[in-house]
């Protein structure tokens, strides 16, 4: 943009490009507002964990989407954008309570999640799988074909691997705790190391 | 689309530019925060082909105009600035001597500079906001820039310590 700007020299150069601090108190008064208008449809924040860095995303009804690093932070929020709502900002505050369950699960406190959850990203088939999920308990594994016919379609061993593939919010619904029937890991969204601390961190690998 | 976390990160500086140069330092955080307030309610319906720039300037040209009128009924507003040019970088600070400027000139040239100047805006588009012809646009840009240019001399004409530009005023 600034290159279609024309040159005035050094006239506007008391006025700066890049004010941090007045765009860092107006970044947190438009949140403020925006949560009290109604109008922010979207929050999200980023968490170190021992897994990389995490997306976390929140709506109005619970937490929408978790996503890894791999799965690219700036494309998950572009997809949210279309899926969701573009009414999105970077608001931490709004998901601190899934931060700290989600810091306290990788500090070996925490077993399961106690979080509303928005499903929307999930449907059909797949959302009946994912539900399912929860009842894995921590450190206990399923296989494939065991998840498939606790859905009730025993034969769609490979939908429920598309379901836990495509699972919107790894971490918290444990698609991690599917695994083959041979009892290696198989595939995961987060890459397989991330599948293997998780299994390790639970005690189930 | 692009998240509207995005747009602010990528205009929200530029914006600001704009409303410090129209409204000043006092004014500007509150029409850039009416602004945005107000873009990002109208967001999901921008076009995707839209011109991201000149629709928030649109919206800052309007928001500006609001917050202009209401600090004005204002019972007794902060008359000026701090008399000495702040070194310290904090935007309330920002140069006096530029906004003193800007200030004395017509609405319409300090509005065709910001927007011309600092938001990159075509004349054409200055020229839809208010009205008027795109050469009428281009004329208040042009007298606004050669007024400034003999009314504020810029930063680097003042090369005297901050204690004696005090005391010259």
């Amino acid at each position: 943009m600034t290159a279609s700007v024309p040159q005035t020299g050094r006239l506007f150069a008391a006025l700066p490009d890049q004010d941090a601090p007045a765009m860092a108190r107006l970044h947190e008064r438009l949140v403020d507002r925006a949560q009290r208008e109604g109008i922010l449809d979207v929050a999200y924040r980023t968490l170190d964990t021992p897994v990389g860095s995490l997306l976390l995303a929140g709506t109005g009804q619970g937490l929408v989407k978790v996503a890894y690093a791999v799965q690219d932070h700036d494309a998950v929020l572009r997809q949210l954008a279309d899926s969701v709502s573009p009414r999105i900002l970077h608001a931490p505050a709004r998901l601190d309570e899934a931060s700290r369950q989600i810091e306290e699960y990788f500090a070996g406190r925490r077993t399961r999640f106690d979080l509303p959850l928005d499903w929307r990203l999930s449907k059909g088939f797949r959302r009946e799988v994912l539900r399912h999920l929860r009842d894995i308990g921590y450190g206990r594994t399923e296989s494939y074909a065991q998840v498939a016919a606790a859905a009730g379609s025993p034969r769609a061993v490979r939908a429920v691997g598309t379901a836990c593939a495509t699972n919107p919010l790894p971490v918290v619904v444990p698609c991690h705790r599917v695994v083959r029937s041979d009892g290696s890991a198989g595939g995961y969204a987060g890459g397989a190391d991330a599948k293997h601390i998780l299994l390790t961190l639970e005690g189930a690998a | 689309m692009q998240p509207f976390e995005q747009i602010v990160t990528d205009h929200g500086p530029m914006v600001l530019r704009v409303c410090r140069a129209v409204l000043g330092p006092q004014d500007a955080e509150d029409a850039w925060s009416e602004t945005f307030v107000s873009a990002m309610k109208a967001y999901p319906d921008l076009p995707s082909d839209a011109n991201v720039e000149a629709w928030l300037v649109t919206i800052a040209h309007r928001k500006a105009i609001d917050v202009a009128r209401a600090a004005a009924r204002r019972p007794a507003p902060v008359e000026e600035l701090p008399e000495r040019p702040s070194r310290t970088g904090r935007p309330e600070d920002w140069d006096g001597d530029l906004w003193r400027a800007l200030k004395a000139l017509p609405a319409r040239q300090r509005q065709a500079v910001a927007y011309h100047y600092l938001a990159g805006l075509p004349y054409k588009e200055i020229a839809a906001l208010y009205g008027g012809s795109t050469d009428a646009a281009r004329r208040a840009a042009a007298d606004g820039i050669k007024t400034l240019r003999t009314t504020y001399p810029g930063p680097t004409d003042h090369p005297a310590p901050t204690e004696q530009r005090g005391v010259a005023r």
